[in-house]
């Protein structure tokens, strides 16, 4: 199988470059990441995260033959013969396919992702019916590999002033929790050209989603409460 | 050269589940804190564990904390501290409702109460044929919920983070006090010393040290490694875990949650053969008991496929509505990973390397404590230790499923309320470092820029995981188990002298690999030469030549040490805080 692969390694180039490999696989190697593992064997300074392997962890995600992805859960089946492989767009390239994440987690942080809750919690668990429970669906499984705001062209323009779909997706995993007393302050925080409305709806995030989330429902939804409280 | 040195009053390296939770008490405790992860700490294998997190609410079935303290001594097949098991059998309640509070994402039951299902041998009324419903689940991603609600509060905290920082050995001081760590900013290749009045190591466990296993690449037994190297012994390393349902070819994990739900595994005569070893709790039996049954089956000709070297497990009638609702990833990893979609087909599966009962040895409060004149548990000075590296133990020689999350957040409060109270207790300024504080860090980084040729660490890595898992295994035979310990000291001399290509400074992951194959090797050593030692049957432990549990010689804690490969043995501790010893008994399920 053959594979050509984005290289930059700071240290040592001045420039990327692109590097083919060919590569023997067995019959046990079944994900790209595999085959990464193969490559790497050959040539270790080919560098790149990776942990799970399971499609859990978020590590692994990358730009495949141009579109973004997880490398652990892309069938090499599936693949064609040449793979072309760059690091996730829009980010500052570290080294080969590891970029800078810096940016996208502060997106996420900005929006204050965890639970807030003022009151003095009870003894045992705060009730939610399965209904309330049911809201978080497709919200909280977010595994933060940042496949979805690096396919977003809002984002590569804005990524310091646009939350990005990953971002508004755990802003709405918040809003929508039935134990959550911070709404307006959220939606507050959202209230601004860039923050939330420079999503266009381009869904190339609900496209790229390894783990099928639909960030664009869930920012559509935020902007109904924005207009829901306007009037 | 010296290397610049930060300080804070406490620093947590590792931030799964158990680090994320002591960090959290420390950062609220309004100490300088400081977490060091080589992965960005929602990468951190926590965030794979599925099934839930044992705790006795008794949403659904009568339970109590008694009852899970039985289920989990008899579990550890009486190795296990009694002391320790009450104390987090006791606290399971409370640290579920706190991460209910912090937010976590719990499935509901009807009334709003917490999901719970239930889990293989959690029994009610001690060990009854009625299975008790403990399990608290958030679907089938309990860990990924828990792991993400932890670090959101540490967001909230403000605990400072050190990510992509590797640490690679420890820094103890004349006196034997641990001083901090030396670590490895991965993005810059820089060293740097972290001193702090007080270190927790919360780096998870070592299941790479086997070829095939559930475990992330991550899980290289770093803690390990480093307490090894700096004389702290490693206690039941002998006892390792093999999960009963790790997907065929791929090792992923099937949670046990699949049986709890009601699915059940086939013979390749389509037999239940469960029922043929625990009449009573069938597939949901300990997993030392179900994995040995599969291989036994596997062995004697009963296995699947044409080579009869696998099992299957069904959940087609759950019925899609079930599979959806309550086991989503399992379908996900199944359709991705065996190329079956279980609301129709079997999952074929295979006991599968995941959870290491051993580690370093600590007391409940997570203070390491190791032999010292005369004490076989004085506590070392400065030095912490929780979840899959620690060894508490409260897992003995098998651990119950969902135990091990309860253990990551019961000891991870516990080691870090007892941090804050010794931090407090110790004077403001940090004791001065001796000039060698560095030597051994910096000469593994100076040997490794050195050599330029020899064996590949992937080389040598690829031998070790095989001679464990073919020398090592659920079964184990005395010559396998003696060829094993020859061959892993070959092993760990090769590593010695292995190489790396890549001498960037950059983002390493060539010289990451190498430093974590140090670790591999010590955790692997005591692995074998633990196992070759004890000469009997308990637990994770099965030895055709020793088929039966040796109480009268071997109810002892094995505590292995680097320098000399040499072994010793402690008590267990069969007296609880407050309840009858649980005494020990024939383990029927």
């Amino acid at each position: 199988m053959r594979f050509s692969i984005y290289r930059y390694d700071p240290d040592r180039d001045t420039k990327p470059r692109m590097q083919d490999y060919e590569v023997q696989l067995e019959p046990t190697d079944r994900m790209l990441l595999d085959a990464l593992v193969r490559i790497k064997e050959q040539d270790d300074s080919l560098s790149f995260r990776r942990s799970c392997r399971e499609g859990v962890c978020g590590s692994d995600a990358m730009n495949i033959n141009g579109r973004n992805g997880l490398a652990c859960i892309t069938k090499i089946a599936d693949l064609p013969d040449r793979v072309l492989l760059r690091p996730l767009p829009g980010l500052p390239v570290v080294r080969d396919l590891i970029v800078d994440m810096t940016q996208f987690f502060k997106q996420y942080y900005s929006v204050k992702p965890y639970l807030i809750n003022s009151d003095a919690p009870p003894e045992r668990e705060r009730l939610q019916s399965p209904e309330e429970r049911e809201e978080l669906n497709g919200l909280y499984e977010c595994i933060l590999c940042a496949c979805c705001s690096t396919s977003c062209p809002s984002f590569w323009w804005n990524p310091d002033k646009f939350v990005g779909p990953a971002g508004l997706l755990q802003a709405y995993r918040f809003i929508a929790d039935s134990r959550d007393q911070a709404a307006s302050e959220r939606l507050d925080n959202l209230e601004d050209p860039y923050r939330l409305f420079r999503c266009h709806s381009i869904m190339n995030c609900v496209d790229a989603c390894p783990k099928n989330l639909n960030p664009t429902r869930a920012i559509g939804k935020i902007k109904d409460l924005m207009v829901r409280r306007a009037v | 050269m010296t290397l610049p040195v930060r300080r804070f009053d406490a620093l947590v390296v590792g931030a799964g589940g158990s680090g994320l939770r002591a960090s959290l008490e420390l950062a609220r405790a309004d100490l300088r804190v400081a977490v060091l992860s080589k992965v960005f700490p929602t990468r951190s294998h926590t965030v794979a564990a599925q099934g839930g997190i044992a705790a006795p609410l008794a949403n659904s079935t009568e339970d109590n904390w008694h009852w899970h303290m039985y289920d989990t001594v008899k579990g550890s097949d009486y190795l296990g501290d009694q002391d320790a098991i009450e104390y987090m059998c006791r606290r399971a309640n409370e640290v579920v409702i706190e991460l209910e509070h912090m937010g976590m994402p719990f499935d509901r039951l009807e009334n709003g109460k917490i999901y719970q299902r239930p889990f293989g041998g959690h029994t009610q009324d001690y060990g009854s044929s009625k299975m008790a419903m403990r399990s608290c689940a958030a679907a089938d991603r309990t860990g990924h919920a828990m792991l993400h609600t932890l670090y959101q509060q540490n967001i909230k905290a403000n605990t400072q983070f050190f990510i992509e920082w590797m640490a690679l050995d420890l820094i103890r001081g004349a006196d034997g006090t641990v001083l901090g760590v030396v670590a490895l900013e991965m993005e810059t290749g820089e060293a740097v010393i972290f001193q702090a009045k007080a270190t927790l190591f919360a780096t998870g466990g070592a299941g790479r040290i086997y070829a095939a296993s559930t475990n992330a690449f991550i899980n290289t037994g770093d803690g390990l490694g480093m307490a090894a190297r700096a004389g702290v012994p490693l206690e039941d390393m002998e006892f390792f875990q093999f999960h009963p349902t790790g997907v065929y070819g791929a090792g992923v994990l099937i949670t046990e949650g699949v049986r709890g739900e009601g699915g059940y595994l086939l013979n390749k005569d389509g037999e239940r053969f469960m029922e043929r070893y625990a009449p009573n709790a069938k597939d949901l039996a300990s997993r030392d008991v179900v994995s040995r049954a599969m291989t036994t089956e596997m062995k004697e000709g009963r296995g699947c496929g044409k080579d009869g070297d696998h099992l299957l497990l069904k959940l087609d009638h759950l019925g899609p509505e079930v599979i959806n609702q309550r086991l989503p990833g399992i379908r996900e990893i199944a359709i991705k990973f065996a190329n079956v979609d279980p609301v129709r087909d079997p999952v074929p599966v295979v006991p599968t390397v995941h959870y290491q009962m051993g580690g370093i040895p600590t007391n409940y409060l997570g203070q390491v404590v190791a032999p010292m004149n005369g004490n076989p548990e004085a506590v070392l000075a400065g030095f912490y230790a929780v979840g899959e590296c620690a060894c508490v133990s409260v897992h003995g020689a098998n651990r119950l499923g969902t135990n091990s999350l309860l253990d990551l957040v019961v000891f991870g409060k516990a080691a870090g309320e007892q941090m804050a109270r010794d931090i407090r207790a110790l004077p403001e300024a940090h004791p001065d470092l001796t000039a060698e504080a560095a030597d051994r860090p910096r000469a593994r980084l100076a040997r490794l820029d050195a050599t330029t040729s020899g064996e590949s660490v992937h080389v040598v890595g690829a031998d070790l995981r095989k001679t464990m898992q073919a020398h090592c295994g659920v079964f184990r035979f005395p010559d396998d188990l003696a060829q094993g310990v020859s061959r892993m000291k070959e092993v760990a001399a090769r590593a010695a002298r292995s190489f790396i290509g890549d001498h960037s400074k950059v983002f390493n992951t060539a010289r990451i690999e190498a430093l974590e194959l140090d670790n591999l090797v010590e955790a692997a050593m005591s692995t074998m030469v633990s196992a070759e030692a004890r000469k009997e049957s308990r637990g994770a432990q099965s030895r055709s030549d020793y088929p039966e549990r040796d109480d009268r010689n071997w109810m002892k804690h094995t505590l292995w040490y680097k320098e000399g490969n040499r072994l010793e043995y402690k008590p267990v501790h069969a007296k609880p805080l407050s309840v009858e010893t649980f005494e020990p008994k024939a383990r029927n399920y």
